[in-house]
Order: structure tokens, then sequence, then C-alpha cells
């Protein structure tokens, strides 16, 4: 057996069914052995979109998926996709081909320091240096990226240990670090503690990140926050934790959030953060959040508790195991928080924004509550970046299913791809990836991808022929003056849906909204959906 | 500002170091030394690091150190529990006249001359960051051709909670 061999033995021990690839002179042998494989390789169009490809099937598959690109420039095009992974704690494994380990550092042909150049957003990497080490590493690298605070691994491969035999393989049970032991377990005394606030409080709030969805926490959660009537507000990572049209849910904070989720958060007197960085989109000034409260961080990164605010009660561990714990501690509430529910509800309904949509155009936000009225229940919804992403988070209703998108680094062109990986991971759910005209153009390649594969994935696109998000900033922070976010040039996109022999849709009013979209929710068949925006509209009115 | 000393035990895996400084680069983290070497198990290497900022930054250093998969452990050398050591090697130049005045300071310090030139000579000193600052500066009517300063290394004083390497 030679070390190609070997790494594909790894991922079957590790139940990987799929890898997202290109392939290279560097990464050859791997791409041989695949062959005697049951694992399937998809071949992406540009290697960035392997990483967001494996990004979308990890989130929902929940555990580390694999996309695999071969050296230099193969390994640098899929810096941006990991950086999206890290960003949004995403667990990945990404395999690199490399030049032959004699060459390392001289410069040949396709060369790139890639663990190098990775350093800095990757939960950790390997340079593999003697194909005997292939089982350990691979086994250290799923357990690194799908523990603790989840991330991507690289594994950097020289093509000559690919070709190297491997003595007497066999894959580790089992896996002891010296070095890496995540917390998964809160400490008693501290879990004591938050009941003991939660007892006292009078306005408690639970905010939730992303932590939620990667610890599989939601039901949990939601059986928490019902059980002690807390009310719950999210980040834009914790979208979906609890379904948007619950009871007890008020909404997305942050500057791009809702009104009123942020006024909850501010008149609380116990906020209780889960699986949430306090980053700035979300809380804009975190110095200020403990002013007048108490601040109980649940996170399982030591170093995000205390990072951007100091909590009262710091709590490191598990999400999910958390809340187990939390259950199993009889907490008698001895204030009921009716009258804070209650105000936070008289919020809700009074406090919505109001928007001056043009008749002309499909208005995002009635276009986006009738898709997602229209879509299944256990359906997947990945929103790329930028007015569609603040609209998608406004505007969506997540029941049971999930909502993707790029939180953290805010990378354009996710959508496509990461659908793309989310539908090879659930075949039998909906998956709608929803872009607008610039970000859409960053991965329109990937169609290729999905006829070839046969990966039924539904493209909305909103078109405005406009960096809407950037031109709306223009607005507001350069009195109209636009620099660079005039679209002209983009192609017709009836002809590019025509090209790959995908079935295309136009929308240019609400008029015939409802129709449409029921026939593109009915198609069992990829379809392309363009929706006319009107460019002067805004996220935000001010 | 303040200054701490942090120690570090880390598996001796390749890129440890750049792994360790680069945290430091990339999160905009001071470091005034850091001295790395292999320890009685050459598995593992010590670190030293003196790391300079506020409470805050400094309860960050740590926690992001302690969160890299490589370090085994992080802990504070606190100065009244441990002992710092630094070498510094100190070219002076000394006309044959005055030498008499260097060695005198140098046997109060007790430091070592460990090369004479005929016009300068290589002074050895091991001690803490201070004595070594003090030394520098009684230095001042000669003049210093080159200064190189190892950074410091510590221990904790005594045997709790000590990894046995």
């Amino acid at each position: 057996m030679i070390g190609a061999d070997a790494i594909i033995k790894c991922l079957e021990a590790e139940n990987i069914e799929v890898v997202f690839g290109y392939p290279g002179m560097a990464i050859a042998p791997f791409f041989n052995s695949i062959r005697d494989s049951s694992i399937r390789p998809i071949l992406v169009r540009s290697e960035q979109n392997a990483a967001h490809a494996a990004s979308g099937h990890a989130r929902i598959n929940g555990k580390a998926a694999v996309c695999v690109v071969t050296s230099g420039p193969g390994a640098t095009n899929v810096i941006t996709g990991i950086a999206t992974a890290f960003a949004d704690s995403i667990p990945l494994v990404c395999i690199t081909g490399q030049v032959n380990s004699e060459l390392i550092g001289s410069d040949v042909f396709q060369e790139a320091d890639i663990t190098g150049a990775v350093e800095s957003f990757v939960k950790y990497s390997y340079l593999v240096k003697d194909a005997n080490d292939i089982p350990r590493i691979f086994k250290e690298a799923f357990f690194i990226a799908n523990t603790g605070r989840r991330g991507p691994v690289v594994i950097d491969i020289p093509v000559d240990v690919q070709l190297a035999t491997v003595k007497n393989y066999s894959y580790p049970a089992e896996i002891t670090m010296r070095t890496y032991k995540p917390t998964v377990k809160g400490h008693a005394v501290q879990i004591k503690k938050v009941t003991g606030e939660l007892a006292r409080a009078k306005r408690p709030i639970i905010c939730v990140g992303g932590g939620i969805h990667l610890s599989g926490a939601a039901s949990e959660l939601r059986d928490f926050a019902e059980r002690y009537q807390v009310p719950v507000v999210s980040t834009m990572m914790g979208i979906g934790a609890l379904p948007t049209r619950h009871p007890l849910y008020f909404g997305m904070v942050g500057n791009n959030g809702k009104n009123y989720a942020n006024r909850a958060l501010d008149e609380s007197d116990l906020l209780i953060m889960v699986g949430a960085r306090l980053a700035d989109r979300a809380v804009n000034r975190p110095e200020h959040i403990t002013k007048g409260k108490i601040l109980i961080h649940i996170d399982v990164d030591t170093a995000e508790i205390g990072k951007n605010a100091g909590p009262t009660i710091p709590l490191v561990g598990d999400a999910k195991q958390i809340f187990h714990q939390l259950r199993e501690l009889e907490c008698e509430l001895t204030i009921k928080h009716d009258d804070w529910v209650t105000t936070l509800e008289n919020y809700r309904e009074t406090m919505k924004r109001t928007r001056t949509p043009n008749p002309a155009y499909v208005d995002p936000a009635v276009f986006i509550r009738l898709l997602a009225d229209k879509m299944t229940d256990d359906s997947i919804y990945v929103a790329d970046v930028g007015q569609n992403q603040i609209w998608s988070c406004t505007y969506y209703i997540v029941r049971g299913g999930r909502f993707l998108t790029s939180g953290g680094m805010g990378t354009m062109g996710y959508a496509l791809p990461a659908a793309m990986g989310a539908k090879v991971a659930a075949p039998d759910r909906q998956v709608v990836a929803v872009c607008g005209d610039g970000g859409f153009q960053m991965s329109m390649m990937e169609l290729a991808t999905i006829c070839q594969h046969d990966i039924p994935v539904k493209i909305i696109v909103f078109k405005n022929n406009s960096l809407g998000l950037v031109r709306e900033y223009q607005h507001h922070a350069y009195d109209d003056r636009y620099s660079c976010v005039d679209l002209d040039g983009s192609p017709d996109l009836c002809q590019i849906a025509a090209a790959y022999g995908l079935t295309f849709l136009r929308l240019h009013d609400m008029n015939e909204a409802e129709m449409m979209i029921d026939s593109f929710l009915a198609n069992d068949k990829s379809v392309l959906m363009e929706c006319m925006i009107d460019p002067l509209d805004l996220v935000k009115e001010r | 500002m303040q200054k701490k000393v942090f120690q570090l035990l880390v598996d001796n895996n390749v890129g440890v170091l750049s792994r360790i400084s680069g945290l430091f680069a990339r999160r905009g983290y001071s470091i005034e030394s850091i001295t790395a070497g292999i320890t009685a198990d050459p598995r593992f290497t010590r670190i030293t690091i003196v790391a300079a900022g506020d409470e805050l930054i400094l309860v960050q250093i740590e926690k992001q150190l302690a969160k890299l998969i490589d370090v085994r452990e992080i802990k504070e050398l606190l100065p009244e529990r441990s002992v710092y050591r630094e070498l510094a090697l100190i070219k002076v130049k000394v006309p044959v006249d005055d030498r008499q005045g260097v060695i005198s300071l140098v046997d109060i310090f007790r430091a070592n001359i460990i090369d004479v030139a005929p016009e300068s000579i290589i002074i050895e000193m091991t001690g803490d960051q201070d004595k070594i600052d003090a030394f520098i500066s009684l230095l001042e009517g000669f003049e210093i051709l080159e200064l190189a300063r190892t950074g410091i290394a510590g221990l904790t004083r005594g045997t709790e909670k000590v990894t046995y390497l």
C-alpha cells in the first residue's frame, strides 16, 4: 500500500463518502487511488468553492467534510474557503498536494508554503514527511476539526509521500493527544451559579450564536427557554437555533438586526450568551454590554470568554452538554418573567421597520417571506453576502430547517458552492441559494459542477445590477458619490442558464411572485431564478 | 502596561516556534523576549516568553497560547516564586590602558571576560534583566561595539506543579 491508498483508507475509516476537489500533478496519486474507492469525488470549477462546498456539507452533516486540491495555485486558491470556515468554526479537513519533499523550499513549479500561508486561520496544520504517519495524522486531524471549537485542519502531503510505501497500515481506534484536550463538560460550580442567577433574574435573555448549531443543541436550547420562559435572541450565525416564529424568539441582534432584539438585549438584567463571540456585528460596543446586567458567557473556547467583554460568570464547555447539566439541576424561579416576555412581545409588535418598496420591482422583504412560507419545513436556505444577506436574515422564516451564510468572514460567492455541499449532504432536502448579482458572478462557474454531478440546487439571484451593500454604504457615507459599484457588463442570466441547460425564471415585480415561486420550488432540477430588485432599495432606510 | 513571564512546554513539532511568534504578530501582542530550548525529553521544548500589555491583553495572550494545539502546558512565572536568568555578551572598545577599570566592574558584577583583543574585550554576563541593565548603564564611559542578549529563561522555585522534563 502506498501513501495515497492510505489516505483513502483513512477517509473511509472516517466515513467520508464524498470529497470536493480539483486535481493536479502534486495530488495525482490521490486522485488515482480514489478510483478504487467508493468515495465520490466532486470536481468543482475553482478550488475556493471546494472548501465552501465542504463547509456547506459539514454544516448539514454535522462533522468535518473534506476538500482535496493540488499544490501551489490549487492550495492558495483554497485559502479564502479555509478562512471562511475558520471564521465560522466549521470543521473541514483540507488535503493539499505538495511538491516532492526534497524540493520543498527551492521554489520549484507549483510550490507554495501552504501550511505557512494558512497558519493564522486554521485550527491546525500538518506537513506529512513520512507516509507511515498518515494514519495518525488523519486521525488527529479529524479529531481536532470535529471537537472543541470546530475548525479547519490542513494536511499538506508531498507527492513522494503519497507514492511511498506504507508499512503495516492500521487506523488508530482511539486518539490521545498530549496537548489537545478540549473541555466539554461545564464546571459544576459555575453551572450552579447560572441557575442561581436565573432564579433571581427579572429580565433574563439568552443570546445564541453558531455554537448552538455546531454543538447540535437546538432542541436543548428550546427546552431550556420554554421551561424557564426565557426569551431568546440570536446572532447571524445563530439564526434558526429557535424557529423564527417561536413565541420566545425575538430576532437577530446587531447593527443589521432587529431593533426590538437589540432593545431586549439592552434592557435585560441577565444575559446568557451561548456559543457566540460577542463580535462587533452582533454587539456594537461589547464593553458596554455588561453595564447594569449580569453576563453569563458559555462557550467551548476559553479564549472567547472575556475577549470582548468580561463576563460575570464564565462557563467553558459544549453548549449541548451544558444544557444537559443545567437540566439536571432543579431551578426554582423566584421571579416570574411573564411581564418581561409581554414587554418584549409588545416591542416586537410595535417596533417593526416599515419599508417603502418600489412596486415596479420585486420587494425582497415580501419575496423572501413568501418563499420561506412555500419552502418545506426542513429546507436549507443559503444566503450569500451583501444586501441579499441582510434581507435574508431579516425576513427569512426558519421552521425546522437551516439557515446558512458566511457570517464571520462575509465571503461573497459562498452561497452557491455551500448550497451545493449542503445538497450533497442532504439530497432529500430542499436547498435554495440566494445571492446578489455580484456574489453570483463570483461562483457562477459552479453551475457546471451542479450540472455535471446532478446536484439539484435552486438558485435565486437578486439582480440590481449593482454591488448593493457597498453602494448603500457609499450612499450614506459618501453622499451618493459612487465608485466601482456598477455591474454593467454582466451577462444575461437567461442565456447563462440556457448555456448550462438550466431552467430559468425571471420575476420582474411582485405580481407573479407566488406563481413563479411555486414553479421554482416544484421543479426537481436545478433552477436559476432572477429577481429584479430596485437598485435604489436599501436594507436600512435612514 | 505590565510585563508577564510565561513558561511554555510545547511539542517539538515542525513550525512550533513560528506558530507561537505568529500568534503574537497577527493579534498585535507585543513580545519582549522569547527563548526556546530542548528539554530533557527531546520531544519537548521549553519556551520562556516575556510579554507586555494591559491585564486584559495578558490574559488573552495566555488563553490564546494555551489554545495552540502544540502547547502542552503554560504557566505564568511569578517573580516571587521563580528565577529568571539572561545571558548577555558585550563587546566593549577598551584601549589597553583603560582595561583595569572595566575588569574591576566585571569583578563586582561577577561577570567574565571571555575574549581579549588588542582594542576590545568581550564580557559574558548572566543575571536577571535588571542586573544586566544596571551593568550596561555602568559601562557608559566606554564604547559598546556590539551587544547580544538572549532574553530570559526561567523556572519556578520548588517542586510544586512541576512537569519533570
